[in-house]
């Protein structure tokens, strides 16, 4: 299977006044496509920057990150930009929904910075809504949707740009158990449809749903057989 | 991708109507000053200048005050200034006052005027009924006399005054024709005056000096030149006395009337210009209070593939955009203020092309000006701390 992701000796400190604040401590990881992965870890053991720097929203101190074959540390921020809109689709654990846009036009969003024409955007944002089931709710407003709703329209916009990765940041974190558990089987489908999914989570039995789990605790990470 | 940026920029302003309104309003103050400002000065510059230009701008006049020697202008002045080029021709003015008398009805201390041909020539809107004096009446000196509206209506009320005869300083004056009224403001109303041939009033009025001299020019771009032959030939005339006669151009007077109008438009605008500076600082709080609010949307944007170019790109057209609706807005309440204003004043009403350009390219600029700082420090955010700000 492909190679999708490839960190070695991944360092990332944080400076907090003189203080230096290591937070990943040579982390190595290797993802190939298809594959459904959880990093898996209590707060504060490194996993939202772990999260930032898969999703180039941050670069690591020093390291090497392959994303698709890119060398991120070479990029600048337009080219950062490119590579989120084109390998990265996000799911926040707070569904992160612009509240005057409608379902549709939310999961539009992306594609217009992909630079897709209007009618093309329209027709991919409602094609994905119908995949995750929400075909019927396409001119909604995200506060008249619930929460399972609104993480539904959330990972729609994340896979509407057919990004390499689905990077989930506890996507069931703002949902009560049942919503949790129709999320998750959302996932399972769209890696059985041959998504490549990461799933950062503090939650061990939602972790469970990957095929794979890593551990991360102080900055180091650990691969666990599940 | 310039149209999704102005899009999403028109649905961020529409959604705080009266923030944005409150912000506009500076600018809409500012450009509406302006146009009201320069449109009025304009209307009244042009309204000005038209009237004083209707009493010739296409003439300078040479007004002899005399040196002991020779009192005033004669007929061999006349004759050489005719000669000096791009004239088209020279009227000289004879002025005195003397009582008329027609069929019994007296009016005392009329003002008459020794005129010639090309006096009439030169404006054929002067004479209201009969005939102009010809050069026949200046040759043999013809005791005709043309008379002014109010002396019609006094002397000859319900009566043709063509062909009758008054009494002008004790000798008999034929009537061949009647001046044309000129009402409200005219330096050289006519309404009271009788104007006969000029050699006619040199030699019944006990004048002997023609006291001033209107010559007209055929190209007025060239009056300087003209003003300084006329010189060359009366100098010598005067004996090179100073203080012996004087030129006034009224092209000049104009020019020099427009020149001190435009730069007061232009001292007025710079005074509203201020206020538009001050209607930028006020888009630029609010394009800053705006970002802090979507530091969020920003981040989030980020994430999903925007780059700084982008987000910067957009909050530039927000404060363009806020700052020409305010301009448009500014240019259609300008222009009402100026009409009202231009009809209460009674000037003419017109604004140019120019004055429209100024005021819309004016409010884009405040806009780039004060939308670019914060517009480049939202697109600096970074989209950690944007997303975390939740």
């Amino acid at each position: 299977m492909a190679e999708v992701l490839n960190m070695q000796n991944i360092f990332k400190s944080f400076y907090m006044g003189e203080e230096e604040l290591e937070v990943l401590h040579d982390v190595n990881l290797t993802v190939n496509s298809g594959e459904f992965l959880s990093i898996l870890g209590p707060s504060g053991s490194g996993k939202s920057t772990m999260m930032n720097i898969i999703g180039c929203l941050d670069v690591p101190t020093s390291g090497k990150y392959l994303l698709s074959g890119n060398d991120i540390n070479e990029l600048d921020e337009i080219e950062l930009g490119f590579i989120r809109n084109k390998e990265i689709g996000f799911v926040f654990q707070s569904f992160q929904l612009l509240p005057r846009l409608s379902a549709l036009q939310n999961v539009e969003l992306p594609l217009i910075y992909a630079g897709l024409s209007s009618s093309d955007r329209k027709q991919r944002a409602a094609k994905i809504l119908d995949r995750v089931g929400l075909s019927d709710k396409t001119r909604n407003l995200p506060n008249q949707l619930s929460g399972g709703q609104q993480q539904r329209v959330a990972i729609a916009r994340a896979l509407v740009t057919e990004p390499t990765i689905l990077l989930a940041d506890e996507p069931t974190g703002a949902l009560d158990q049942k919503t949790g558990a129709q999320v998750m089987e959302l996932f399972e489908e769209l890696n059985h449809d041959g998504r490549t999914i990461i799933m950062i989570t503090h939650d061990t039995d939602i972790a469970r749903h990957a095929q794979r789990v890593v551990k991360i605790l102080d900055g180091n990470l650990t691969e666990q057989g599940v | 991708m310039l149209l999704e940026s102005i899009l999403m920029s028109w649905e961020n302003i529409v959604k705080n109507k009266l923030r944005s309104f409150l912000t506009m309003l500076g600018i809409v103050i500012g450009v509406a000053s302006i146009i009201a400002l320069i449109t009025i000065v304009q209307g009244a510059t042009n309204s000005i200048s038209n009237q004083v230009s209707e009493l010739g701008a296409n003439k300078v006049t040479v007004t002899a005050m005399g040196t002991p020697l020779k009192q005033g202008l004669n007929e061999e002045d006349i004759s050489n200034i005719s000669k000096v080029g791009n004239i088209s021709g020279v009227s000289p003015t004879i002025s005195g006052k003397t009582g008329i008398v027609y069929n019994g009805k007296v009016i005392e201390n009329v003002a008459v005027q020794g005129k010639n041909d090309v006096y009439f020539n030169m404006d054929s809107s002067l004479l209201k009924t009969g005939r102009p004096i010809n050069i026949l009446d200046l040759d043999s000196k013809n005791q005709v006399a043309i008379i002014g509206n109010d002396i019609v209506n006094e002397l000859f009320y319900g009566v043709n005054p063509l062909g009758k005869e008054l009494m002008l300083n004790g000798t008999t004056y034929t009537v061949i024709g009647t001046l044309q009224g000129s009402s409200g403001f005219s330096m050289g109303s006519n309404n009271e005056s009788v104007v006969i041939p000029y050699t006619t009033a040199l030699r019944s009025l006990g004048v002997k000096n023609i006291s001033s001299l209107d010559v007209f020019l055929e190209d007025t771009t060239l009056a300087d030149d003209t003003v300084t032959e006329i010189k060359g030939v009366l100098n010598p005339a005067f004996n090179y006395k100073d203080n012996a006669y004087t030129i006034f151009n009224m092209g000049d007077m104009i020019e020099s009337f427009e020149s001190m109008m435009s730069m007061m438009s232009l001292l007025l605008a710079g005074i509203a210009a201020i206020s538009l500076v001050v209607g930028g600082i006020g888009i630029m709080n609010m394009m800053l209070v705006s970002i802090t609010e979507r530091t969020t949307e920003i981040g989030l944007r980020k994430a999903l593939g925007a780059t700084p170019n982008r987000i910067q790109l957009q909050f530039v057209i927000e404060a363009i955009f806020l700052s020409v609706v305010g301009g448009l807005i500014g240019l259609v309440l300008g222009g009402v203020i100026a009409y009202t204003a231009a009809t209460l004043i009674g000037t003419g009403f017109s604004i140019s092309i120019s004055t429209i350009s100024l005021a819309v390219g004016f409010s884009g600029l405040v806009g780039i000006v004060f939308g670019y700082m914060p517009a480049r420090k939202a697109s600096r955010l970074n989209p950690i701390d944007a997303l975390r700000s939740l």
